[in-house]
């Protein structure tokens, strides 16, 4: 049999040797091939994201994705633990820290919690974490009350640096701890604390400091004299006070005086009860006299 | 001569942009097929290493990056003869080339064999006006050549200074900067019909290409064929080809002869189909299967089917032995040979230091063909592959490629033409403004 068909012809047609050279050409490959594909991606997103409906819908579902993510029981948290706190502190982060358990961990803000839970007077350090089986652990280190502080409005706990703890309600529940008067007092918490360290005891019946003027120190005793102290090293003053008292056995703060002045630390005075003050009157009296009687004789 | 200085010095021009462009396309316009090779130039800097010959000959500053040989159609003799079926030829090779290539090409040089080109040797002599060679002396020697009347129709595809003398000293290669009186240049200048450039202008043109350089393919294979020594000492290429045989000659690197023999391989094929009253393809299938030269015993024995389809039993179940197809295939490559013997006589090839002859081309694969050129040609015969270079597919490193891979060295390593060197300055004449330059910049 004879070929019917002619062969075909196998070169390119003069159309299909253009098109392979303009597809050859760089820049037109690199047009068709990068240029086109990411122009039509970003207008058929763009296309879709037209609509105000689909983008809700598209932020809806997202949303909902993320949630039941984030609801799943392995994020939960359900208790809270509170580790190191007192009775009362515990309630009272309790209170402050609303939290609805059980809570997705993704919804707590813990740093926030944390700056919450410091706000608390009594809280001198708080970290806050996460344990596994859904528990939130609040531990926290409270503030020790060292000293109570009188101030113009109420009666109140100070720690060693002076920052608040709480309020007291009476002197008599917190017997243990010294007492502090006045205003700015509590500014200069450990400053008294030292002072009062050097004084407990030599000083058993110490009362507490008095600030005076916002600027020095009183030190005040139940039964025996007031120490005013010098605004600049007070505990020199004190301890020079001590060691007057108790060197030599001459029992200075025994005696019969009011006030031991040591404001001036070059020139200490002691201001004597109305009573010494007679009898040193009628000894200088006595004195004189006697004086005056050697010199007759 | 100045149209020709024009044209060539366009082609030039544009090939200085391919380079620069970097891709460039070889094409070798044969008789049996069309090959196109995709060059990239990868810049003249990029592998040289220190002074001397780079590796590969100083020729791996290009590579192949896509290649393709096609059925040659439209063409005859290493003519383009019917325009519009080369052109598709040419499209076929050139897009299959692109493609493997993946880049778009422009710029295509391209070489053919036919033509009829013709050698002359032309010389030239004048005194130098300084007591140095300047180049503007070279151009002045080049420019003085006579011409001889070359025809019309005719057109220079090249025209090679291939030697110079200053006073008595011949076999200059560069008398640049050397002192003398009397310069003296022997040009080779080749031409063809100009309607065969003509046409393959047209075309490449018509194939949306520029064409950026014309060569003679028996100057390109030998190129890829020969090695160095014997481009030095004086050696000619055969390069056997479908529709022609070319012949050059070199002697001191330069081509100094080149002529083309109108028979080749296609004609062996047809002796085969008429003689065995076979088809074509199947003669082209017997030859290059079964095809050889010299005849043994063992050959009688040997049985060929020769079946074909006409329908005629008895036609369509013929046996022949290979005797027979050797006896038809030797007389024509023995014609073949002649032809080349009487053209290389004519070019004084026996006066060569050394007469080695190269055999190349498709046609020279035919087994037991040193043999024979031996008798006829000389006894130094040996067969020429050509030169391997980057990138060249295996399928396109046989002899049948010479040509293509000696066109992609020309391309890269052209030769000093004519139109290289600056026109003279008393050629320009009236463009006053422009020689005040020319002064201006030679003298500053």
């Amino acid at each position: 049999m004879q070929q019917v068909k002619p062969r075909r012809d196998p070169a390119p047609s003069r159309f299909a040797y253009r098109m392979q050279r303009w597809w050859l050409t760089p820049l037109v490959r690199a047009v068709l091939r990068v240029g086109l594909p990411a122009f039509m991606v970003s207008f058929a997103i763009g296309f879709y994201l037209s609509s105000e409906r689909t983008v809700e819908a598209v932020s809806l579902a997202y949303i909902e994705i993320r949630r039941s993510v984030e609801e799943r029981p392995e994020f939960m948290v359900h208790t809270m633990a509170i580790k190191g706190a007192s009775e009362e502190l515990a309630q009272d982060i309790r209170e402050i820290v609303p939290l609805d358990f059980p809570i997705s961990s993704f919804d707590l803000d813990l740093p926030g919690m944390v700056t919450l839970v410091s706000s608390l007077d009594a809280v001198a350090e708080v970290d806050l974490s996460i344990r596994p089986g859904g528990v939130l652990q609040v531990a926290l280190i409270e503030r020790d009350a060292a000293v109570i502080w009188q101030s113009r409005d109420a009666l109140e706990a100070l720690d060693a640096n002076g920052h608040r703890v709480g309020p007291v309600a009476e002197r008599e529940d917190r017997p243990d701890l010294p007492f502090l008067l006045g205003e700015g007092a509590d500014k200069f918490v450990p400053e008294a604390l030292t002072l009062l360290e050097a004084a407990d005891s030599v000083l058993p019946s110490l009362a507490g400091l008095v600030r005076m003027g916002k600027r020095r120190w009183d030190l005040v005793q139940n039964e025996g004299p007031r120490i005013m102290l010098p605004e600049t090293n007070p505990l020199g003053a004190l301890n020079r006070v001590l060691v007057a008292h108790v060197s030599s056995g001459q029992d200075l703060l025994s005696r019969d005086i009011t006030h031991v002045d040591m404001r001036n630390p070059l020139h200490p005075t002691l201001r004597l009860t109305r009573d010494a003050r007679v009898e040193l009157e009628l000894m200088r009296v006595q004195a004189r006299k006697q004086h005056f009687a050697q010199l007759e004789n | 001569m100045k149209g020709l200085y024009q044209a060539q010095r366009a082609m030039r021009a544009m090939r200085q942009t391919a380079l620069q462009r970097g891709v460039l396309a070889v094409l070798d316009i044969g008789t049996w097929k069309i090959s196109c090779l995709v060059l990239k130039i990868d810049g003249p800097d990029s592998f040289a290493d220190g002074d001397g010959v780079g590796s590969m000959a100083g020729q791996s500053r290009f590579r192949v990056i896509g290649a393709a040989s096609t059925r040659s159609r439209g063409v005859r003799f290493g003519e383009i003869d019917a325009m519009a079926e080369a052109e598709r030829a040419i499209r076929t090779a050139l897009q299959s080339a692109q493609k493997m290539a993946q880049t778009r090409v422009d710029h295509v040089i391209a070489c053919f064999s036919g033509a009829s080109p013709r050698s002359y040797g032309l010389a030239g002599q004048i005194e130098i006006e300084d007591t140095s060679v300047t180049e503007q002396d070279i151009a002045r020697v080049l420019a003085d050549c006579d011409v001889p009347d070359i025809g019309s129709g005719r057109e220079v595809l090249h025209a090679h200074p291939v030697n110079f003398m200053l006073d008595n000293r011949s076999g200059l290669n560069d008398p640049r900067g050397q002192v003398g009186k009397q310069l003296a240049s022997d040009m080779h200048l080749v031409t063809v019909d100009q309607m065969a450039i003509q046409n393959l202008a047209h075309a490449v043109r018509r194939c949306d290409l520029h064409l950026a350089g014309v060569a003679s393919s028996s100057y390109t294979s030998a190129l890829s064929s020969l090695v160095e020594d014997e481009k030095e000492l004086g050696a000619a290429c055969v390069d056997i080809g479908g529709g022609s045989t070319g012949v050059s000659v070199f002697l001191r690197k330069h081509m100094i002869y080149t002529d083309c023999v109108r028979i080749g391989g296609d004609h062996v094929t047809a002796d085969l189909s008429m003689g065995l009253s076979i088809s074509t393809n199947l003669a082209e299938r017997i030859k290059t299967v079964n095809g050889g030269l010299i005849a043994t015993g063992m050959d009688d024995r040997e049985r060929i089917e020769i079946a074909s389809e006409t329908g005629d039993w008895e036609h369509d179940r013929r046996q022949v032995s290979r005797s027979d197809v050797i006896g038809i295939i030797r007389p024509r490559v023995e014609e073949i040979l002649e032809e080349v013997r009487a053209s290389l006589d004519c070019a004084g090839f026996d006066n060569l230091p050394s007469r080695q002859i190269v055999l190349t081309g498709g046609g020279s694969q035919l087994p037991g063909l040193d043999g024979l050129a031996a008798k006829i040609l000389g006894s130094q015969v040996r067969f020429g592959r050509p030169l391997r270079i980057r990138g060249l597919p295996q399928a396109a490193t046989g002899p049948d490629f010479a040509s293509a891979v000696g066109l992609s060295l020309f391309a890269a390593h052209p030769q000093d033409e004519w139109w290289d060197f600056e026109i003279p300055a008393e050629r320009y004449s009236g463009r006053t403004l422009r020689r005040a330059v020319r002064w201006m910049r030679e003298n500053w």
